[in-house]
């Protein structure tokens, strides 16, 4: 598992793809943070208290996130997807599952290698982000640590549901799956929060189970509450509409959300080592 | 070599892919020491044997077993090395990353991996771009990285499939030599090849293998039967035939050619001559055995489809 492990992360490592990727992250953080810190130097000057440039950038820093927390999602399914299923098409795994490895192993270590990667990029990324947005403007969100995390979880959802599904399908087609539960859990979301501002309960109900059977937007919402001043929420107490909101958050994801979402990726990864055991290869 | 029995023995096996029957009560055995070859046309089911050897498939009926373990047995696959029809290594890695790679996976003491490694790459020729990227490389210097991971470390049975498929005619020399070498340290080596010149001239014994099961098993002698000559000659009558018929056996006759089997090809002057002592005159002699092609097409030629599906 460990030498699967290992293989994984030199893999990505060695691809041309990830450095691409890290080099355009430090450039949208340098733009974003250059944006961010101009636009509080014009509120600024335009005579805006501190308290509102403060509201200003922490939701500027949460669409920044979101800009993360996406590519983040599409890299983790568009990495995770091709680990079994191309090593199944192209017949490395012929070679490697003719050793004496668990085929668990061998999936268990493609994930882990993966985990590490995605929570490398999504710490790179996350905390870059929040420290340039920090340096240029002064603004410093209440739960950096607590958001890094939750984006890195979100992440990692993504990333099992592409591995599963490259047990069985195509690449190119898993990850196009995933893309798609990702935009949906997000409408499930945004609509939940609707349902529960109009009182539509029944539609509440779906919205809220459909979070609930793909966690990746219940997470966000953790992303959110890391990002965003307790003023802000303070503001807002109240404001029903808010809920609706997807770049708000009252609250953190309550312990019993964060615990399914955790049985949920060892049930993927569960499901994903069931798949690969009887898959002939 | 450790253990006892067959290197590999298989009775009835079945394999059945929806409503195609790939192998179909496949029994053949395979003793330790030799080089077997598995024969058949394409789509004979030479392949899927492989995988149900190696536990990446799993049978649907009849029993096997691989070095004394059942089928897929995976402490077992430790002293198993194998090339895939479907060769392809990490394209991202250096060759010796590669070889390296399967040792770890093989489980071959650490200590053990430079020596290991050093020696595949000498063996199948690799040792000038060992430090290159295998994404470089041509499909047979793949063929020839994939050879030498199934060597690594000096496992009791290598499993050959199609090993020469990417590989120039220096190549399938060198991978002939190879063999041969694997054969003299006690290897036992399971060739399955459609290249029946390359199994000829490597293999102690073969089985053939048509529509999912064996239709002839054996050494190579035996396989082959007893020599024969064919000879070409005009210009004799009935009566010379029947002369030579009672002299040198049962005659076949196939417009000019006269075939008789068996025949001692020492006694292909005293042929000739009986002939030219009737009258005749011999354009061409083509004594000695019949090849191995001559022989499989020979079986093949009673067989139909290449798969069939289940009643």
């Amino acid at each position: 598992m460990i030498t699967i492990a290992r293989l994984t992360i030199r893999e990505a490592a060695r691809r041309r793809i990830l450095w691409v990727l890290l080099a355009l992250t430090i450039v949208s953080v340098g733009l974003t943070g250059w944006g961010t810190g101009a636009l509080a130097g014009l509120a600024r000057a335009e005579g805006a208290t501190e308290l509102e440039i403060r509201i200003i950038v922490s939701q500027i820093l949460i669409l920044a996130a979101f800009m993360f927390s996406f590519i983040l999602a599409m890299t983790a399914a568009f990495v995770g997807a091709p680990a079994i299923a191309n090593d199944l098409e192209s017949g490395v795994a012929l070679a490697l599952l003719a050793r004496p490895i668990r085929r668990s192993d061998y999936l268990v270590g493609r994930w882990l290698g993966l985990v590490a990667v995605v929570a490398v990029y999504a710490a790179a990324s996350g905390f870059l982000e929040i420290g340039a947005v920090g340096l240029l403007t002064g603004h410093a969100p209440p739960e950096p640590l607590l958001a890094v995390g939750f984006l890195a979880a979100q992440a990692v959802v993504l990333l099992t549901t592409a591995l599963v599904l490259g047990t069985r399908i195509p690449a190119i087609a898993a990850g196009a799956v995933c893309v798609v539960l990702f935009g949906l859990s997000w409408m499930a979301g945004v609509f939940a929060g609707v349902a529960r501002a109009f009182d539509a309960d029944a539609l509440a109900a779906v919205s809220d189970a459909a979070r609930w059977l793909f966690p990746s937007d219940g997470l966000w919402r953790g992303v959110v509450f890391g990002l965003e001043p307790p003023l802000v929420a303070i503001v807002a107490s109240g404001n029903e509409i808010g809920e609706a909101n997807p770049f708000f958050a009252f609250a953190p994801p309550p312990p019993a959300f964060i615990a399914w979402s955790l049985l949920w990726i060892a049930g993927a990864l569960a499901v994903a080592v069931w798949s690969l055991e009887r898959r002939e290869v | 070599m450790a253990g006892s029995g067959p290197a590999v023995e298989t009775a009835d096996l079945a394999k059945r892919y929806g409503r195609v029957r790939a192998l179909d009560g496949l029994t053949m055995t395979v003793e330790r020491g030799e080089v077997f070859g598995l024969l058949g046309p394409n789509g004979a089911g030479k392949t899927t044997v492989v995988k149900l050897l190696l536990g990446l498939a799993r049978a649907s009926g009849g029993r096997g077993s691989v070095l004394g373990a059942p089928l897929g047995d995976r402490p077992t696959r430790q002293r198993i090395g194998y090339l895939p029809e479907l060769f392809r290594y990490q394209p991202w890695m250096r060759a010796r990353e590669v070889l390296a790679l399967h040792c770890d996976l093989s489980r071959l003491p650490r200590s053990e991996w430079p020596a290991a490694v050093d020696a595949a790459l000498d063996l199948v020729g690799l040792v000038d771009r060992a430090e290159d990227i295998v994404g470089t490389f041509s499909k047979g210097m793949q063929q020839r990285l994939g050879l030498g991971v199934a060597l690594l470390g000096a496992p009791d049975l290598v499993i050959l499939d199609e090993p020469t498929s990417a590989l120039d005619p220096v190549g399938r020399n060198d991978v002939r030599a190879i063999i041969r070498e694997a054969r003299e340290r006690g290897t036992t080596v399971f060739l399955n090849s459609h290249l029946l010149t390359e199994v000829e001239r490597v293999c102690d014994r073969v089985a053939i293998v048509d529509h999912g099961h064996v239709i002839e098993e054996g050494r190579l002698d035996d396989v082959l039967g007893d020599p024969g000559v064919r000879v070409q000659a005009t210009g004799f009558d009935e009566t010379a035939l029947a002369a030579l018929e009672r002299q040198f056996g049962a005659l076949r006759r196939d417009g000019d050619w006269l075939a008789i089997q068996p025949f001692d090809p020492s006694q292909v002057p005293d042929l000739v001559a009986a002939i030219v002592a009737a009258g005749g005159r011999v354009h061409e002699v083509d004594a000695g055995r019949r090849s191995l092609e001559e022989r499989f097409l020979a079986l093949l030629s009673k067989g139909g489809d290449r798969t069939e599906p289940v009643p």
